[in-house]
């Protein structure tokens, strides 16, 4: 059982997304995550404002139950699966994230200069988390898919659409990475 | 209960997330900074075996659970819609360290200030939706 405590290779984990794919399209759906959230507005009555969100939500209940098994499989695997949540990172990208501000990268999942709760109440750390939100809703949903609908399911199956939102992606990231994320922490 | 096997995919896709690191914040800035070959990886891995998949599909070998043949549906075209979301995506899944997936993933780690970029993500989902027909495809 100690190999499932460990951290997955990536060879394990890359397959098991493949064989996760497999089953939504086995199921009759496709694998995608963000248009859910469209429906979620749908659900808290976009509706009333935009007839783009007029749409009947309970076609979708079977995604938004997809969403309850996340937050329960990650529950289950950090609590149960895991013996240790440190990250074993390239010493490089600790030393680059030291740089910026960042002590103790890789100890966690996620780091505490943006996602401790003492953050959340500050106007910068609000504000990092909420646009980074409004990032990803607008940019996924204008773009068609995220990583799940468009990196994976587009490009395995040879879409162009996908190919140019991955390059995108991609723009955006590094534009992120290398020039704002230093000028948020630096 | 005819959803519960989408629960079950769930929560399996939620423990593959957080055992592969992907739900990590460092691992896509390590990514981003080509540090580590770890998530391309992943994804790599994931769309190799997803093509064989996919090449199944279209050809019939392989059939939905009803017997029926699995469509594949085709995404949305439009160069400047793909080009640009994609890069407003990217934007902010560097700065949250997380896609639409990983969001609720980390609600689950107990992460919840992740909520807030959850938030943001729905609100951002509906400027996009009163945008729709304004914005360049």
């Amino acid at each position: 059982m100690d190999f499932i405590l460990q951290p997955w290779a990536w060879f394990i984990s890359g397959p098991l997304i493949a064989f996760v794919l497999f089953l939504f399209f086995y199921f009759g759906k496709n694998f995608g995550v963000s248009t859910n959230l469209e429906t979620m507005c749908t659900i808290v009555g976009a509706g009333k404002v935009s007839d783009y969100f007029k749409k009947d939500w309970k076609e979708r209940d079977w995604a938004l139950v997809f969403l309850v098994g996340l937050v329960i499989g990650g529950f289950v695997a950090i609590n149960y699966l895991s013996n240790s949540s440190h990250i074993n990172l390239n010493p490089e990208t600790i030393q680059d994230l030291a740089d910026l501000g960042f002590t103790k990268a890789g100890n966690s999942f996620v780091p505490n200069e943006i996602f401790s709760i003492e953050n959340m109440f500050t106007i910068k750390g609000l504000s990092i988390l909420l646009v980074a939100g409004i990032l990803i809703g607008f940019g996924t949903r204008y773009a068609g898919g995220c990583t799940s609908g468009h990196a994976i399911t587009g490009l395995s199956s040879l879409q162009l659409p996908s190919l140019i939102a991955v390059i995108g992606f991609f723009i955006g990231g590094l534009i992120m990475t290398w020039f704002i994320l230093p000028l948020i922490f630096g | 209960m005819k959803n519960i096997k989408f629960l079950l995919l769930g929560i399996f896709f939620g423990i593959i997330l957080t055992k592969s690191e992907a739900v990590s914040w460092y691992r896509i800035y390590e990514m981003f900074k080509f540090q580590s070959f770890h998530m391309y990886g992943i994804i790599g891995s994931a769309v190799g075996v997803s093509m064989i998949l996919m090449y199944l599909f279209k050809k019939g070998v392989i059939k939905d659970y009803l017997g029926n043949k699995i469509n594949i549906k085709e995404k949305k075209k439009g160069f400047i819609r793909t080009l640009i979301g994609g890069t407003i995506f990217g934007l902010g899944w560097a700065l949250a360290g997380a896609c639409p997936a990983p969001i609720f993933v980390l609600i689950g780690h107990g992460v919840f200030p992740i909520i807030i970029v959850l938030i943001g993500a729905i609100l951002g989902a509906f400027i996009y939706g009163l945008l729709s027909k304004k914005l360049p495809s």
